[in-house]
């Protein structure tokens, strides 16, 4: 019985300074500009088949200033990464010091498989996405939707509620999404830094939104 | 010869491979099976030639000798054979999550881009006239 009170009186005052962090960390973020200090270290999501193609259509067109760029894919994904070094070849030829690696995770979700289980399976990749995005510390998170992205984006604000380094979120939303949002465009909403959408119906819908027009 | 590319990206999609059979007045069918378990044999279609292939590097080749492409609704596809200026058909994969894929085929029909169909219509109809 006192090891429970006990308990709940540690766990109470850690999730009020969690909640308070978070909050700091979420509203700092307009006025954080890493690109000021030099280059930006990214790490770009790519979460195969249509999200990959979409992810370094925008890269395509991102300065060299964006460097390295970390790729993080999903270890079944078998088609991301010749994707990727076909791009970064081509980059290297405008820019010939930009950097780039990869790594892989487990999938958060296959497609068509079930809630119950994604959500066992996300944890999965929370737990190897941590030690990662520790290691890497990137300025910025780049992503467009896959659910890989989540846990690595919940890792990049666990190192600003920590303290260690505020790490941008910047999720731009695939132009498949015209009425509605994906589900993980709904969980990163609130989250991120920069949240971009790609049909005008979607910028009325969700306010804080970018909307620029098609950018991919 | 008048060719129909039809792709179905990384996915699989059965259903369009088995629909884009059915197209006419095309001599050459080349068909990206992506990772379905429908893989036509050659000599499955008597009156016009038929490749098959799951995965390329890159389809821009193929997209840029067809004369209509068919394709699922997916983002990469679209843009893809629309970049190229080709004439599009999509055949919206419903079993997706949320059905994503009929928005952006909506979005684009009302653009005037491309038409669209789910797999029952292209089935039975759009292809007769398209």
């Amino acid at each position: 019985m006192m090891l429970l009170l006990g308990a709940a009186l540690t766990a109470l005052p850690l999730c009020l300074v969690f909640i308070i962090r978070l909050y700091i960390v979420l509203k700092t973020g307009p006025n954080h500009k890493p690109g000021a200090k030099g280059p930006v270290a990214v790490l770009v999501v790519a979460g195969s088949g249509g999200h990959t193609t979409e992810i370094l259509r925008l890269l395509e067109y991102m300065s060299a200033a964006y460097t390295p760029r970390h790729y993080v894919i999903a270890d079944t994904d078998r088609m991301s990464e010749e994707k990727i070094c076909t791009f970064e070849k081509f980059k290297q030829q405008s820019d010939s010091k930009s950097q780039f690696t990869i790594c892989r995770i487990p999938r958060s979700r296959e497609v068509h498989q079930s809630w119950s289980s994604s959500v066992v399976s996300t944890l999965n990749a929370l737990w190897y996405s941590l030690p990662l995005v520790f290691r890497i510390r990137p300025d910025m998170v780049l992503c467009n939707g896959p659910g890989t992205c989540i846990p690595l984006c919940v890792a990049g604000l666990l190192l600003g509620i920590l303290g260690m380094k505020k790490v941008l979120i910047v999720y731009v939303e695939s132009i498949c999404r015209v009425q509605t949002l994906s589900l993980t465009g709904k969980i990163l909403y609130p989250l991120s830094d920069y949240f971009f959408v790609q049909w005008s119906s979607l910028r009325d819908k969700y306010p804080k939104s970018i909307f620029l027009g098609r950018i991919v | 010869m008048k060719t129909v590319f039809a792709t179905v990206g990384t996915t699989s999609f059965d259903e369009l491979i088995e629909s884009a059979l059915k197209a006419r007045g095309y001599e050459r069918l080349v068909l990206q099976v992506g990772r379905g378990s429908v893989f036509p044999a050659a000599a499955s279609c008597p009156h016009i030639t038929l490749e098959a292939f799951r995965f390329k590097d890159s389809i821009a080749e193929d997209i840029k000798q067809a004369d209509l492409v068919i394709s699922h609704a997916g983002a990469g596809s679209c843009l893809e054979a629309l970049g190229a200026g080709k004439p599009l058909l999509v055949v919206v994969n419903d079993k997706l999550m949320d059905n994503h894929q009929l928005e952006l085929a909506k979005q684009l029909h009302m653009d005037s881009h491309l038409l669209y169909c789910t797999c029952r219509y292209a089935r039975d109809q759009t292809l007769i006239n398209y």
